[in-house]
């Protein structure tokens, strides 16, 4: 898609996806802050889910009235924006598929696929952001969310800009690549094999001697918070819009406390 | 071994893996090794990705017209004098491998490494009818004197470590010193091929499966590291080879561009060791090879794989670098698969050959996280296949009913914007009184499933969709 003409304000429609929604709204205002401060006017239609639980479980049918329902709510816009890889994705990739054989409907599907974006790609890729205007002491390690670096092909862009971060020491970790275990209903239906993964994956942020574990979606990041947090972990678990946006002021994911100044 | 599957009790299988705890220990080196391996083979061949497609392209063409060139492969055994059998399932393969057998009059018979004898669990046939098979694969050698399946389909006892393999040597091989050294793999190798080297000598059929079946000129192609292979096939009377229809390939140099992915992605080796190529028993002017030579050609439910959905599998060429890369086979190995297949090929395989009422959990085993894809050298939608298989179990009510009353809960809200909005709004507020002042659960009802391994996150309290609204109307 080729980058918008310099100066224009460009009408963006933020997905925050339900687990921002529900568990973490801040996620959702950081994303808010960065298109703003790139130029954007970011509006919130009213929503639910991009049915990717349900076109994972096998419910087509399900999966093509909850894609609907977003086409309706998102295609009016310039661009729609998804603070998650995952979800993105699932709009990005997998609803022209779902509706492949609907000639009615295929053409809004392309369409909405082809403006819908994750939230950092976006910026860098589209938007052309070089940098961020944030602070953030002390070392952050990166992991790559399946979707986001697979479907999505995010893997230097939230690096590029993190590198922007003042004060901020980004640390690779070892296998950021491989899977945390989450895999949406997979860590509850098979939690022992999903129990695994997301301890090796500990291990390996541990072994990074970050402060500060960064992902680009909320569900890679609830499953690795939840299990550094069983570990007894002192890592602190944010988006990483959080940080980019300078926002990292709540209490980290799974951590209690209040909002710092 | 025998085919029975286990794979409806797939997390029974898994649970134990991972108690055993053996399994993945011995699997973290080795999957280090042909992860990294992979990578650099890859990365010292520019062309690689075009290779991929270009073999993608040719499978692709192959199962257009696979009819046309299985005829043309068959006939084309025949000319250079060799026999064709067509096998349905696995029990009209089985008993027309044992009756080539009878005719030879055969009592041991020699077999290179084969994952289709595996599927169509020959060696319990024979053995039942009084002929010894004996494995002549180090890996598959290892694993038939513990009466196991394989883990893995190119590294049939990577489940292993060095001592139990020591301790099976020391126990079978009870003619040989038992004071010799059996600590280095050399060792353990060494004595391996003395054991080995009768078994070729008296041997009266060699079996052999086939990475290649080339429609143009009727060759079957083996590709091994070890030499065995060719020793199996070269030296008995009778040579047979058992393969599967999808096996067949236009041309010899589709063959050879096929070759350039698949040792690159198996081990990460350049070319395998051999690439033995074999066409029709000997003739009046060779040195050497079988008097005769048949192909019995295995269906067993890849024809109806044909146009559909899954049609996309048959380009595999079991390199195993779907398995080498998945997170789930690194944590429980290939035995809790429960079938001869395992990892990502196998969750979409196995069901397409026994049954997705039988092998359902597989795939549904997988977090999607698609390394599989990526790494896939025919590039098979490995993740996407197992989604159809997911939605055909679904079809078929056959996942089960707490998942469907989960998705069916879900979904009427999900469905219904205000009332969603409403009640996530409850939900978080209610779940942010709950947690009081603590930053995650390490209990929460009805979430017991997630919370008995990691903690959950309290929500922050109020809804994003609600915030927005609040801040829209300053």
């Amino acid at each position: 898609m080729p980058r918008p003409e310099p100066g224009a304000k460009l009408r963006v429609a933020l997905f925050a996806t339900c687990l921002v929604d529900i568990v973490r709204p801040s996620i959702g205002f950081a994303a808010a802050k960065l298109l703003e401060q790139a130029g954007c006017v970011v509006e919130v239609p009213a929503q639910t889910c991009c049915g990717q639980p349900a076109f994972n479980s096998g419910d087509r049918r399900t999966t093509q009235e909850l894609a609907l329902q977003m086409i309706e709510a998102f295609e009016g816009y310039d661009y729609v924006v998804v603070p998650s890889g995952s979800c993105g994705g699932m709009i990005a990739k997998h609803y022209p598929e779902l509706f492949a054989d609907d000639p009615g409907l295929s053409g809004r599907a392309e369409k909405l696929a082809s403006k819908t974006f994750e939230l950092v790609s976006f910026l860098t890729d589209i938007l052309g952001v070089m940098k961020v205007e944030a602070s953030h002491k002390g070392s952050c390690t990166y992991h790559d969310s399946c979707s986001g670096l697979r479907e999505l092909g995010i893997k230097s862009q939230p690096r590029r800009l993190l590198g922007t971060v003042d004060g901020l020491d980004l640390v690779e970790m070892k296998d950021s690549e491989v899977c945390c275990g989450f895999g949406g209903t997979f860590a509850v239906k098979y939690g022992p094999i999903s129990d695994q993964i997301v301890s090796e994956k500990c291990a390996n942020i541990e072994a990074s001697g970050a402060k500060t574990l960064l992902a680009g979606d909320l569900g890679c990041l609830l499953n690795m918070a939840g299990k550094l947090s069983r570990m007894g972990s002192e890592i602190e678990v944010r988006h990483v819009a959080e940080v980019l946006a300078d926002m990292a002021n709540e209490p980290a994911i799974g951590k209690a406390g209040e909002k710092t100044a | 071994m025998s085919s029975r599957p286990t794979s409806h009790t797939f997390k029974d299988n898994a649970a134990k893996a991972i108690q055993d705890g053996g399994v993945p220990r011995a699997l973290k080196n080795v999957r280090q090794n042909f992860i990294d391996k992979r990578v650099k083979a890859v990365e010292a061949l520019p062309e690689f990705e075009a290779l991929r497609e270009s073999a993608k392209e040719i499978k692709n063409h192959t199962l257009e017209h696979l009819d046309l060139y299985l005829e043309r492969y068959e006939q084309k055994v025949k000319e250079s004098g060799g026999h064709v059998h067509f096998a349905v399932d696995a029990a009209e393969a089985r008993a027309i491998v044992l009756d080539i057998c009878r005719k030879a009059g055969a009592r041991t018979v020699t077999k290179g490494k084969s994952m289709i004898t595996e599927e169509i669990g020959l060696n319990a046939h024979l053995e039942a009818n009084g002929v010894v098979p004996v494995e002549t694969d180090l890996g598959e050698y290892i694993i038939q004197l513990r009466g196991e399946a394989p883990s893995h389909i190119i590294a049939p006892a990577v489940h292993l470590t060095k001592d139990q393999i020591e301790a099976d040597f020391r126990r079978v091989h009870t003619n040989l010193d038992p004071k010799r050294d059996l600590t280095e793999k050399t060792s353990l190798l060494t004595e391996a091929r003395t054991m080995l080297r009768e078994k070729f000598l008296v041997a009266d059929v060699g079996i052999t499966g086939a990475n290649f079946l080339i429609a143009e000129t009727g060759t079957s192609v083996i590709v091994t590291n070890e030499g065995n292979g060719d020793l199996t096939q070269l030296l008995p009377r009778v040579h047979v080879v058992v393969a599967s229809i999808e096996k067949v390939v236009p041309t010899l140099e589709d063959t050879s561009q096929i070759l350039r992915v698949l040792a690159r992605s198996a081990t990460g080796q350049e070319m395998s060791v051999y690439t033995t190529l074999s066409t029709g028993p000997r003739r009046a002017t060779d040195v050497d090879g079988p008097e005769e030579y048949h192909v019995v050609l295995l269906d067993n439910g890849r024809s109806a794989m044909l146009g559909t959905e899954f049609q996309d599998m048959l380009r595999c060429i079991r390199c195993a670098a779907c398995m080498n890369h998945c997170p789930v086979y690194h944590q429980i190995g290939g035995h809790a698969y429960g079938w001869i297949y395992p990892g990502p090929m196998g969750s979409v395989l196995t069901p397409s050959l026994i049954g997705v009422d039988k092998a359902g959990h597989l795939p549904n085993a997988s977090t999607f996280c698609g390394r599989c894809e990526s790494v896939c050298p025919m590039k098979i939608p490995l993740p996407k296949m197992m989604r159809h298989w997911r939605e055909r179990e679904f079809e078929r009510n056959l996942n089960p009913a707490v998942a469907r009353y989960g998705l069916g809960f879900w979904a009427f809200f999900a469905k219904k914007p205000w009332l969603y909005r409403l009640s996530t709004r409850l939900a978080a507020k209610s779940m942010k009184l709950l947690g009081r002042n603590k930053g995650s659960f390490q209990s929460l009802p009805g979430a017991g499933a997630w919370t008995q391994y990691r903690d959950f996150a309290v929500p922050e309290g109020e809804t994003f969709q609600a915030k927005w609204k609040k801040r829209a109307a300053k």
